[in-house]
């Protein structure tokens, strides 16, 4: 690569050709403050607009100032970051931004996680000029069962725009208006609800400021657990214990899955359970129904439809409802594992501690938003009550256990409750992109050879590149399996299998980049995509550290299937487990 | 044009429509067809004179008789006096302001005297729609020329050589621009026409297209060769009906000649346009935004570089020149680089096109050499202030632009000159304000405009012209104080320096430049007495 | 805002339109412009047909609806008025002349009348800057227009 030399702040700097000046500043330790900006590297994400102008630098010779993040070095060039010049002109455009911008931080959720409120004290804004009683941009609240959008506080950085289309390529937001009024909107300024949102939260995820925001139900949760006629569980996502630490200053990566089951106890949660094991009971249905198919398949039957699909990921769901409606019958009918443990809770769960329905509330703790959405899909209710009854994220448990003054640093790490609180490490790895397909490979592998799997760990499926390719051996049947994580590769995909392209057995989707781990009720990365691959590292070494590795040799799934549910696809499990798709279009 | 004795030519541009000039034609028509002298005289709409106070307008040649202010009912009259019988309709002539005296032809009036027309060469004598007029007056000889027996580097040479600048506002060197875009490899590259002419009080693109839509055309295609673009986009404001249709109509006529499409005059090089519609965006006539909107999305500017030439229309390199600019180019091929460059200043060449409105007694269209002095063009090819008031202002290139005052009467017009007394050439806009104008109000009314046209993608432009209009608002209503004029000054200031595009670079201009004339706001700082 | 619902016609109208740019989502703007002369306005159910035939986002239609101000999402008024606010006729008093129509018409700018007859509008510049100030009802342009003319210019339109 050829390389040039500029100069920043009286200090030469090699750089390869294409670089921006932002990125050359960095090199040598200058980090000049961005806000639009968003770079995930490891993700291939970038948000580029130049539309903030706070990055500004001086570039000798040029007549204006020069946006650092799109402005590509040349050989010889003399930077300025920080002359009166440029930081009048930051401050002044930082001043502008915030005199649209409501004053409401003491209150707003994303106090201490915005963007903008951290800019405006770097740069020691004390007072915002401006005439009297300016006039601002106000936009209806629109609320959704998974997010809120409160648009006064947009600031027009566009990277939920650039994540909705470009990125996931779900459509559902566009720049509208023009001039002081232009804003991010679904069309016709109408409710995300209305529109083909799929709730996947990656908007709320990159948004620097109060904008975008999760729909919060912790009040219900703590109303719940301070309700002495009911009974309140809880469940935890894998990507949970993998980030929660995050939100404690621990180091991305650090697992916390016992601090978190004691917090929770500590919460007054009374049973501490895994959504881990639900995840190996997904693999018990979602992977004895991928052999079916591919038995069948292999048989001869000509209506068999392959590849299967998972279907673990609501995100996923929503969008193949509103955009493959043509597709329905391929993906896995089984149900996600928070919905599995909902429905396992509700109706087996309940009657082991003889209690009603009505009065077991089962939590989930996930790392995602649409989540929220799932858990109130109504063929996931009975008579009204949810299977999971409230859903709330990460971030959200992070700040119930701080406002609850519980010191998660010192706690001493505890055990889940038993039935539904073992797992296995195919489980864990749900978390991650990749994850599910491996776990569902290591069951079935053993269920269609009779043979025992040497080599547990699949390489060829991990790995963070939107789409990945394989095939795995089962003893002489090659079996192509097919990954993409975030809906837009998620898209090329299925495009492909429409068109005949590509001829897969099974192919995992998660909507998410990174899958759970890169969900939008994770903290917040603030444009750090390593943050997101030492989560994937982390989901890897807990599985490597489990006894058990294979969901199907999870002993109370075992226990599960001879006591309750019979045998996996089983008419009581088609009843419990299973669920069925909706073209969005006919609703 | 030979065979007729004399020619009654009609402007048919839009203000001239707008007073019924249609009917005017038809008039004409009737009583020579009453007559008998269909076989003597011709009736010919044209495109604009230029003398839009007047119009219409009804010119006769070849004695370049100038009636103004023409009546449906006047028309017998023309033809039964003028053209039967050879005497001038006295009444109808243009008369001096002045000396008050009849003037019998266009060539001695003040308004034409001063103007040198090379944009504007055929505007008002030629038929817009009938491509033989053009070519009778040399057209597509430039591009035979060129097709036939240049090397496309010879022909960017001839025009760098021209030193002819943009006329869209920036005024950045055409035949540098054209050999970018020459150098780009690609399979495919474009020549853009911008005509989405959209500043208020512009309309000379207008008035080309309507007047002259071949010379544009033949440039395009002239572009199209030097730069290696088979395909040319005319980018044009659909608010332009009567332009789309000439533009049409010429483009089938010259395709119809074998002048525009495959293999043009046997020379192996291919060309064609098409026209894509603008849709009521200021900022589209940023050249990176009108790519975005010519590529069917919102029309926001994108940072530069990469420039168009290099990264354009989807995604080849693109060369985007405004109307005037092409409507140069035949005729510095036809003369010589060195005629044009003899025109003008040092490092402004040939002629501006100006759209002169206000307070003034000639409103119309101009064309003037780069060079000459706002007084000489207010007050003499102006005609001086409306009622006989006090010059106070002109304002040029309009939202860009900036307020200039007696003090700057004298400075000869360039590019150069203009910005560094605190305006800009822009498309060319000249409002003349008198004594009763208030200039903060002038500036508020831009910024008014800036705001409703900032496509809001950058900060500073969509959030700081708000603010710079408010604070001109409490001025206005006499509640300013003195910290104002600094937080105008400094916000001013910061916007130009940082806003992405061309549009948000220069929309504090009309404050700056108010503030530089100071009086103004002196007297409305702390009071409402300016609003008359 | 108003609610359009398409008849099959109206359907088959703006299907056509987009198959004569053969779907193409580069040229959206020029088939807006079509389907805006066609049904004088684009309503949300004529932005939804569009970007069901060339495969884009309706939020990307919007948005690009929102962007233009040639475009409008609600209908004309009979006889729809524009006034010039080209800096030439705000000099010559077009401010003034705006004012008595939103007076008269008691509506504002971008507005229709009750009845449906007028629709109200300004538009920069028309280049009639000799007529200044310049309004257009429909085709007709109506120059050097002072504000009390504006009652009987209105009364001039019966029906």
């Amino acid at each position: 690569m050829e390389k040039i030399k500029i100069t920043i702040d009286n200090t030469e700097v090699e750089v390869s050709k294409g670089a921006t000046i932002y990125h050359a500043a960095k090199q040598i330790g200058i980090d000049i403050p961005v806000l639009c900006y968003l770079n995930l590297e490891h993700l291939n994400i970038e948000n580029r607009p130049g539309g903030c102008r706070i990055c500004v630098v001086e570039v000798e010779g040029r007549r204006n100032l020069a946006p650092s993040c799109s402005t590509e070095c040349t050989p010889g060039m003399v930077v300025h970051t920080h002359n009166l010049r440029v930081m009048n002109a930051r401050k002044t455009v930082l001043e502008l931004i915030l005199s649209d911008h409501p004053k409401e931080c003491l209150v707003c959720s994303s106090s201490g996680q915005c963007d903008l409120q951290k800019l405006s004290q770097m740069m020691g804004i004390r007072e915002i000029h401006a005439v009297e009683n300016a006039e601002m941009s106000t936009y209806r609240k629109d609320f959704s069962p998974a997010l809120r959008r409160d648009m006064d506080k947009c600031i027009m950085c566009r990277r939920c725009e650039t994540i909705c289309n470009d990125v996931q390529t779900v459509g559902a937001l566009s720049a509208v208006n023009r001039g002081f009024m232009s804003v991010v909107a679904p069309a016709f300024e109408q409710d995300l609800v209305d529109s083909p949102c799929t709730f996947c939260g990656q908007c709320v995820a990159v948004c620097p400021t109060g904008a975008l925001t999760p729909f919060d139900d912790t009040a219900k949760v703590i109303r719940a657990l301070s309700d002495p006629s009911k009974t309140v569980i809880v469940q935890t996502a894998p990507a949970v214990r993998a980030a929660l630490g995050e939100e404690f200053g621990l180091e991305p990566g650090t697992l916390v899955t016992g601090k978190m089951v004691a917090a929770l106890r500590s919460l007054g949660f009374d049973k501490v359970f895994d959504t881990d094991f639900a995840a190996d009971l997904t693999i018990m249905e979602e992977g004895t129904e991928l052999l079916d198919r591919i038995g069948r398949y292999l048989s001869g039957e000509k209506d068999v439809k392959l590849p299967i699909l998972t279907s673990c990921c609501p995100a996923w769901v929503n969008f193949f409802e509103e955009y493959y409606p043509d597709m329905l019958d391929i993906p896995s009918t089984a149900r996600s594992p928070q919905q599995m443990f909902g429905a396992i809770a509700k109706n087996y769960y309940a009657d082991l501690l003889k209690v009603k329905r009505e009065d077991l509330v089962v939590v989930s703790v996930m790392p995602c938003l649409a989540k929220k959405y799932e858990c109130q899909r109504e063929e996931f209710s009975t008579n009204g009550n949810r299977d999971v009854d409230f859903s709330i994220s990460t971030r959200e448990l992070a700040s119930l256990i701080k406002s609850c003054n519980i010191n998660f640093d010192s706690l001493t790490e505890e055990e889940f409750d038993q039935p539904l609180g073992e797992s296995t490490g195919a489980a864990v790895i749900f978390g991650a992109t990749g994850g599910v397909i491996e776990a569902a490979v290591r069951t079935a592998y053993e269920l269609f050879t009779g043979k025992k799997l040497e080599k547990i760990d699949f390489k060829e499926l991990r790995g963070l590149d939107g789409i990945r390719m394989a095939t795995v051996d089962f003893n002489g049947t090659p079996i192509h399996i097919g990954i993409a994580h975030q809906l837009g590769n998620a898209r090329k995909l299925l495009d492909g299998i429409r068109s005949g392209m590509y001829n897969f057995h099974a192919i995992e989707i998660m909507a998410c980049p990174g899958g759970c781990i890169g969900g939008a009720g994770q903290p917040l990365h603030h444009g750090h995509s390593d943050i997101i691959k030492a989560r994937f590292d982390a989901i890897y070494r807990e599985d490597s550290q489990k006894k058990i590795r294979k969901s199907h040799e999870n002993p109370f799934i075992i226990k599960l299937y001879e006591e309750f549910l019979g045998h996996p696809l089983s008419e009581k499990s088609h009843h419990l487990l299973h669920t069925h798709y909706f073209d969005k279009h006919k609703k | 044009m030979a065979q007729f004795k004399m020619h009654l030519l009609v402007c048919g541009g839009t203000g001239c429509r707008a007073s019924q000039s249609e009917i005017i034609v038809e008039n004409l028509k009737s009583e020579i067809k009453n007559l008998g002298l269909e076989n003597d005289a011709q009736v010919v709409i044209t495109g604009c004179f230029g003398f839009c106070e007047k119009g219409p307008i009804v010119k006769i040649v070849p004695d370049n008789t100038f009636y103004t202010q023409v009546k449906p009912e006047d028309c017998a009259e023309i033809v039964r006096e003028h053209i039967l019988k050879g005497r001038k309709v006295k009444r109808l002539l243009y008369e001096d302001p002045e000396t008050q005296k009849h003037i019998e032809d266009s060539k001695h009036m003040n308004f034409y005297q001063k103007q040198i027309r090379i944009a504007l060469r055929n505007c008002g004598f030629i038929d817009p729609e009938n491509i033989d007029e053009y070519i009778a007056r040399d057209g597509y000889a430039a591009l035979g020329n060129i097709i036939t027996g240049m090397s496309p580097q010879e022909a960017i040479d001839i025009m760098k050589k021209s030193g002819l600048r943009g006329r869209g506002g920036g005024g950045f060197p055409t035949g540098i621009k054209w050999e970018i875009a020459s150098k780009n490899k690609a399979d495919q590259k474009y020549v853009v026409c911008n005509a989405d002419e959209g500043d208020p009080g512009a309309f000379m693109d207008r008035s080309i297209l309507e007047g002259d839509p071949h010379s544009v055309i033949e440039a395009m295609a002239i572009c199209g060769y030097c730069i290696g673009a088979t395909k040319g986009i005319v980018y044009i404001r659909a608010e332009y009906p009567l332009a789309i249709k000439r533009l049409k109509i010429a483009a089938r006529q010259s395709r119809a000649y074998g002048l525009l499409g495959q293999d043009i005059l046997g020379s192996g090089f291919s060309f064609d346009i098409e026209l894509r519609y603008g849709a009521g965006a200021f900022v589209c006539g940023e050249e990176t935004a009108l790519i975005k909107s010519m590529e069917g999305l919102r029309g926001e500017p994108t940072v530069k570089p990469p420039f168009p030439a290099e990264k354009g229309y989807l995604g080849k390199p693109t060369n985007v020149n405004n109307v005037e600019t092409f409507a140069n180019v035949p005729a510095i091929f036809l003369k010589g680089a060195e005629w044009f460059s003899s025109i003008g200043t040092a490092k402004s060449k040939g002629t501006k096109v100006f759209a002169l409105a206000g307070k003034i007694n000639n409103v119309g269209l101009i064309e003037v050499p780069m060079g000459i002095t706002l007084r000489e063009v207010i007050f003499e090819i102006g005609g001086g202030i409306k009622d006989g008031k006090k010059f106070k202002a002109v304002q040029t290139g309009g939202p860009s632009g900036g307020c200039l005052t007696e003090k700057h009467l004298d400075t000869p017009i360039d590019f150069d000159n203009l910005i560094a007394a605190g305006s800009m050439m822009g498309s060319g806009g000249m409002i003349v304000m008198d004594e009763d104008d208030c200039m903060v109000s002038v500036a508020k009314f831009y910024l008014e405009f800036t705001v409703e046209e900032s496509c809001g993608k950058c900060a500073p432009c969509r959030i700081g012209n708000k603010r710079l209009h408010e604070i001109l608002e409490k001025i206005c209503s006499g509640k300013g104080v003195e910290a104002d004029i600094d937080y105008l000054k400094n916000l001013s200031r910061v916007i130009k320096d940082t806003a992405l595009c061309g549009l948000g670079q220069t929309s504090p201009n009309p404050v700056l430049s108010t503030i530089e004339c100071g009086a103004c706001y002196e007297k409305c700082k702390f009071t409402a007495i300016h609003v008359q | 805002m108003s609610a359009l619902i398409l008849q099959d016609c109206h359907k088959k109208t703006i299907e056509e339109i987009c198959i004569y740019y053969k779907n193409d989502p580069g040229d959206l703007i020029k088939i807006l412009h079509k389907a805006q002369t066609a049904f004088g306005y684009l309503p949300e159910s004529v932005q939804r047909e569009i970007a069901f035939h060339l495969k884009i986002s309706v939020a990307k239609v919007y948005g690009v609806v929102t962007f233009y101000s040639f475009f409008t999402m609600t209908p004309k008024g009979k006889h729809p008025i524009s006034v010039c606010m080209g800096t030439a006729c705000y000099v010559r008093g077009a401010e003034k002349v705006l004012d008595e129509l939103k007076d008269q018409l008691r509506i504002k700018v971008g507005g229709v009348t009750e009845n449906g007859k007028f629709s109200l509008d300004c538009l920069r510049c028309v280049g009639a800057c000799g007529l200044a100030p310049v309004l257009l009802i429909g085709e007709k342009v109506y120059g050097r227009v002072e504000a009390s003319q504006i009652k009987g210019i209105l009364d001039s339109y019966q029906d």
